[in-house]
């Protein structure tokens, strides 16, 4: 399937509700370790969620760049671009 | 905020977990009576969560070379291995551990925790792509940090996880590496490595296994998961530990890959630390020994697994995988471990508490390890154990205390 920005956001999100257990309103700001509580195996484990659901990689590398929904949907973008 | 705020979540867990007894993370043997017992807090304890798989801790011939290499040899080596810290006794270990697994080559680290880094960073850079199981023992994560390289996590013990993501890269002209453990740690489950050989050798790329838990313990000839499942050839690279089966302190890698060598002088982790002792050496050299004279020792550790294993799922305990030395009993939350763990200390049985993230999926587990040493009636005991501080936590659990 072909993403856009927006269908990519929207399924982000969708994937990050298994990882938001107080259900927080979920803005492109919302910080991944201080509003939602993930710890490192918890980031590697959201990782492997969206890599299946987009059929891409993300190598672990690129965790430490990333800290908000927004990153988190500009890091698949560009992972999805790159292939 | 100063450096040590930022573990103020975490040690604010950990003083919970205090207030249900003691610190597990803490635990101070007073004294060791023998490879399955020792004293804590005053208490005649039974150890079953040690990995002390052949009970060799404190076997004679072991002890004997020990402390020849001692009077023979000194305390230390006080250098490193690319200084004064190779002696033949560093040599001879190397060659015996090649020969043993049928290798070309292995290099000796004072852990194996840092065999993992010295490996790992060996082996891989920044222009390679490491692919690792999701449950690495953190000493294969630390080390693929180390590497630089491009790191690909793929799904626990899943060979068709892998084989898509190799796909994925099947245009990627660098170099990959696939690590996966024999036998899982925390579960004890055992990864499918005929599958993970065939998926390698269809994607070209180099497998490493670390069988930590597996040397001396799988495989007619103890050598391990890929022995018993017959893809030794498949093996690129062995990593183990000498602080399990072997009842000492150290690790390795092996491999019969042209170049295995370089890592001598290429691998940071093996370069820049002081060598093993030669105590720990000729220790790891006698229990090696006793590895391929004894398969009677494997095979008193496959009874006692398969007695506790039994004896514990009768009980109605969940066991996370099948037979073997790992019995790994999973709890239904933290509070219950916590509590249970307590309660089985006190009553007289050491086993290990691990708890998330340590563990996969979230589990809280009681975690116990076999030794061949352990006796019919040590293991009866601590099944009896299990089942008396199992009735008495859900007494205390489930029971309205009287103030209520």
């Amino acid at each position: 399937m072909q993403w856009t920005a927006d269908t990519v956001r929207t399924e982000v999100i969708r994937i990050l509700q298994a990882f938001n257990p107080n259900s927080i309103e979920l803005t492109p700001e919302t910080s991944l370790t201080g509003d939602l509580g993930l710890d490192s195996l918890g980031a590697m484990n959201l990782v492997m969620e969206l890599e299946e659901q987009f059929d891409v990689e993300i190598p672990l590398n690129l965790l430490p760049d990333v800290h908000t929904l927004q990153d988190l949907v500009e890091t698949v973008s560009a992972r999805l671009n790159e292939d | 905020m100063s450096l040590l705020e930022k573990y103020d979540g975490i040690a604010a867990r950990h003083s919970r977990l205090l207030e249900a007894g003691r610190d597990p993370f803490a635990i101070r043997m007073d004294r060791i009576v023998s490879a399955t017992e020792a004293v804590i807090d005053g208490r005649d304890v039974i150890l079953a969560g040690t990995n002390n798989y052949l009970g060799l801790t404190f076997d004679p011939e072991c002890l004997t070379a020990a402390s020849d290499a001692i009077a023979q040899e000194g305390t230390g080596t006080t250098g490193s291995r690319i200084a004064n810290g190779t002696y033949s006794s560093h040599r001879a270990l190397e060659q015996e551990i090649a020969e043993f697994l049928g290798r070309d080559s292995a290099l000796v680290f004072p852990t194996g925790y840092q065999a993992n880094l010295g490996i790992l960073a060996g082996l891989a850079g920044p222009d390679d792509v490491i692919l690792l199981d999701a449950d690495s023992h953190a000493s294969i994560y630390d080390g693929c940090r180390l590497t630089g390289a491009t790191l690909i996590r793929f799904r626990h013990n899943s060979p068709e996880d892998l084989d898509r993501r190799l796909r994925r890269l099947k245009d990627d002209p660098r170099a990959k590496l696939v690590v996966v453990e024999g036998i899982y740690s925390m579960l004890g489950d055992q990864a499918p490595l005929d599958e993970f050989a065939d998926v390698k050798r269809r994607h070209n790329a180099e497998l490493m296994v670390d069988e930590a838990h597996s040397l001396g313990v799988f495989g007619e000839n103890g050598r391990g998961v890929a022995e018993a499942a017959g893809v030794e050839a498949d093996v690129d690279y062995v990593v183990g530990t000498f602080s399990k089966s072997l009842g000492t302190v150290g690790g390795f890698g092996a491999s019969s890959r042209a170049g295995f060598e370089r890592l001598r002088y290429t691998s940071r982790p093996y370069m820049f630390t002081a060598s093993s002792s030669p105590a720990s050496i000729a220790t790891a050299r006698a229990a090696l020994g006793k590895i391929r004279s004894t398969p009677a020792l494997r095979q008193r550790l496959w009874d006692n697994a398969r007695m506790m294993h039994s004896r514990l799922a009768a009980l109605g305990l969940t066991i996370c995988a099948e037979v073997s030395p790992i019995v790994a009993v999973k709890m239904p939350d933290e509070e219950a471990a916590v509590m249970m763990w307590n309660a089985l200390l006190e009553a007289g049985v050491y086993v290990n508490l691990a708890l998330p993230p340590g563990t996969p999926d979230g589990s809280c587990l009681l975690r116990c390890s076999v030794s061949a040493a352990h006796t019919e009636e040590q293991i009866e005991k601590v099944c009896a154990v299990f089942s008396s501080c199992r009735q008495e936590l859900e007494n205390r659990r489930f029971v309205p205390s009287a103030a209520e």
